[in-house]
């Protein structure tokens, strides 16, 4: 069985324990080095704490350190013998919800972590709430400072069915609760002798178990094209491969493919890489592929399943955060970038506006500010290819650029609506609609 | 760390690896020289493999949206491994890069030659800017300890500005330093070179924002997610070559500050730094003055990780004066432009 590689996130209010939970977890597997330690017992001792404030471990700017709270996403990596791990470990402050929805992006499994003296509080709703708009399949919810509450399975039970039934009604179906002290290390690798009441799972057991991935075979082929290589020497004289990454589904030789925009359609004979070939490849694996026909493909293209492939759109409804300090306001000039495909778009309308604190949906909004989750339509300047981003995570996702400054304004997440249109027929862009 | 299942086959460590092939030449999907490879498509790819998907994705990115991108080489197995992720992605053209070194004037002789036969395997280009030049121009001056890994960021920025890159690929890997956990993999960097932390770009799903003004370039990291177990296990899957120093080899040497170093022009030893004769290897690659060699019988790949994975230290901790300055020394010098 392969070495799998699982991507995960944290989430959490301030002074949940986040960071200690995530410093436990390194030095329980491990994965911290005795220098590493050194320095933070140093560190730990010269501010006066009785033992080694594991928070230090992941608190890497100066800044952070000083003010005792962590600004920005850090990544953090370890390895048990099963598997290895990449843990984006993102801020609980309210001002910092962008980079929640940043270290979600990737993620298969969001860790949510709750203070039991505090229980399910708006913080954790809306974790919850941006979990399931990012598509994220399986919750951990951590119950930590159990030795706080004194073990209490009364308290623990209390916590799980509240944040279940909100979490279900997200549409997150698979929430797996574990009662744990960050501090003492219950529950968090090793068993805690003082929960005898639960038999679930410890963190880091169901952490090895989650399934990683998701079957490829359930999702249509989509493939963005990078670079096209063309060798130009004597050996290679016609050789013309597509390069890029398998956003979603299979590849195999003798695959029917469309090339979305334009509609164009050709056969894969061959799928290359530095390795040799192969007779298949799936999502996540870089490739190369070869095509039987001459046909006009360049960077920004789009090859998809000739039976399956997404419909080229120029208005786009999506659900949008704003990552920047500028608003996101109609009539707003932007670029649309969608897998390899960067695309002038305008802000046509905004339909509404979560407000993240309460949660509530305010539909006459104006504009979004920082933090905001909303929902929006585009007008694109050339048809692209989008996917609903529910049915597939890697081509129905896109940033929203600013030309001037190059800023990251926004992420977004597009809902196309089913189109009438044949996937083969080119859209006219002036007649381009849902 | 943890042990892995071995996966694949031990390979020799001596053995160069990035060998040029003619199979690709065939237009069908069976060449007749390498066997066609099969993965079960409800596994998942393994992580080593993940992980090189994910590298070459990046370089594909950056050849695919900028005009002028480089790739730092020094001989360092992160940059070697960089080198060879690059030879995989645009196989089988070639790397459509130039390598740039900078180099301190302190550099191992062994790194210098692996440098140069490297170059000259894989039909690259290389641009080099040595540290001296800037010294005899009077643009820097030499520190009283003789490091001059402090003294490279001045010529690197002025080398990125002269060939007007505006995407340097860089090794540097998250799991080193907590500062460079909070690193972007396309981190901006203006006129000054000068990395904010606070001004950082939010980095979602694949999506990589590249755009810079005019003056500015973009720093890449594609082994950001790599630790320095992944390395090595991937030099060891891949059957890379690296320079000897990283094995275990009886060097003379001497103590300073904790580390063992290498005598040389440099300026070391002094009179009450005995040298002595050791089994020692190399964890890092950089300035002869502030890279220290760890006692070490490890002598192959196998036994590199068994050490690596059995460490106690990290490969900085161990092997770098530079970083031991101050609590938020990497912070600071990465602000300054540094890596």
């Amino acid at each position: 069985m392969a070495h799998e590689l699982l991507r995960l996130a944290t989430a959490g209010s301030v002074d949940d324990g986040k960071s200690t939970l995530v410093g436990r977890l390194l030095h329980d597997t491990k994965s911290i080095l005795s220098d590493t330690l050194d320095a933070i017992e140093r560190v730990s001792r010269d501010r006066g704490l009785a033992g080694p404030d594991l928070a230090l471990l992941t608190d890497g700017l100066r800044a952070e350190r000083e003010q005792g709270i962590t600004i920005d996403v850090a990544y953090r990596y370890f390895a048990t013998p099963n598997r290895s791990f990449i843990l984006a470990d993102t801020p609980g402050h309210v001002q910092y919800t962008r980079n929640m929805v940043t270290g979600a992006s990737t993620a298969e499994l969001a860790l949510i972590l709750v203070d039991a003296r505090h229980g399910v509080v708006e913080q954790t709703r809306r974790h919850a709430a941006i979990s399931a708009l990012l598509g994220i399949r399986h919750v951990a919810l951590v119950v930590n400072k159990m030795d706080l509450v004194g073990f209490s399975p009364e308290v623990f039970e209390a916590i799980r069915g509240t944040f279940d039934a909100y979490a279900r009604a997200h549409g997150v179906d698979d929430v797996v609760a574990i009662p744990i002290s960050a501090l003492d290390g219950d529950n968090v690798v090793t068993r805690s002798a003082r929960t005898p009441w639960y038999d679930g799972p410890t963190l880091l057991e169901h952490l090895e178990a989650v399934p990683v991935g998701s079957d490829p075979a359930e999702q249509p082929l989509r493939f963005p094209v990078q670079v096209v290589i063309r060798p130009q020497d004597e050996a290679h004289h016609d050789y013309r491969g597509y390069a890029g990454r398998v956003a979603a589904g299979i590849v195999r030789v003798g695959d029917a493919v469309v090339v979305a925009a334009s509609g164009l359609r050709s056969t894969v004979v061959a799928i290359d890489t530095y390795d040799g070939p192969l007779a298949w490849a799936q999502a996540g694996q870089s490739v190369t592929l070869r095509l039987a026909d001459d046909i006009d493909i360049s960077r920004g293209d789009l090859l998809a399943g000739a039976a399956d492939a997404p419909q080229p759109v120029r208005e786009v409804e999506a659900t949008v955060t704003v990552l920047a300090d500028q608003p996101l306001a109609p009539r707003q000039r932007l670029l649309l970038k969608t897998g390899t495909a960067t695309v002038r778009a305008i802000v046509a309308g905004i339909d509404s506006r979560l407000d993240v604190d309460t949660l509530d949906v305010h539909e006459d909004a104006t504009q979004l500010v920082l933090n905001d989750i909303g929902e929006v339509r585009l007008h694109l300047a050339e048809p692209v290819a989008l996917d609903a981003y529910a049915r597939v995570r890697s081509t129905g996702s896109f940033l929203l650029i600013d030309d001037q400054t190059g800023a990251t304004v926004a992420a977004g997440m597009a809902r196309p609506r089913i189109v009438a249109a044949p996937p083969h027929v080119h859209v006219s862009p002036a007649g381009a609609s849902f | 760390m943890s042990t892995f299942p071995s996966t694949q086959t031990t390979t020799s460590t001596e053995g160069p690896t990035v060998t040029t092939t003619t199979t690709a030449t065939t237009t069908t999907s069976t060449g007749p020289d390498r066997p066609t490879v099969i993965h079960h498509p409800t596994l998942p790819v393994d992580h080593l493999s993940a992980l090189e998907s994910e590298a070459i994705h990046i370089m594909r990115e950056v050849v695919g949206e900028f005009e002028r991108p480089a790739l730092l080489f020094s001989g360092g197995k992160d940059s070697v491994v960089m080198l060879h992720v690059a030879v995989k992605a645009f196989h089988p053209a070639r790397v459509p890069f130039p390598l740039l070194h900078v180099d301190t004037g302190h550099n191992f002789p062994e790194v210098l030659a692996y440098r140069d036969a490297t170059v000259a395997r894989t039909g690259t280009r290389l641009v080099v800017a040595q540290v001296q030049d800037w010294i005899d121009r009077g643009v820097l001056r030499e520190r009283p300890d003789g490091t001059r890994n402090p003294l490279q960021t001045v010529p690197l920025l002025d080398t990125i500005t002269e060939h007007r890159f505006d995407a340097v690929f860089g090794g540097g890997r998250r799991d080193e330093e907590k500062a460079r956990a909070k690193e972007r993999i396309f981190s901006l960097r203006d006129a000054f070179g000068q990395w904010d932390p606070r001004r950082q770009r939010p980095e979602l799903w694949d999506l990589y924002n590249g755009r810079h003004a005019p003056g500015e370039h973009v720093r890449v990291f594609p082994l950001s997610n790599w630790t320095e177990a992944d390395v090595w296990r991937y030099i060891e899957r891949e059957g890379i070559a690296l320079p000897s120093i990283y094995y275990a080899h009886e060097r003379a040497v001497f103590r300073r500050g904790g580390m063992w170093l290498t005598p040389g022009d440099w300026g070391g030893p002094r009179p009450e730094e005995p040298v002595e004769v050791r089994r020692i290897r190399y964890r890092t690659v950089g300035d002869m003055s502030c890279t220290g060699a760890v006692d070490s019988g490890a002598g192959t790949v196998a036994e590199v990780i068994a050490e690596v994975t059995a460490s106690r230290l990290t490969e900085r901790g161990a092997t770098r004066a530079d970083d031991k300055l101050s609590e938020a020394a990497m912070e600071d010098r990465k602000r300054e432009g540094y890596f």
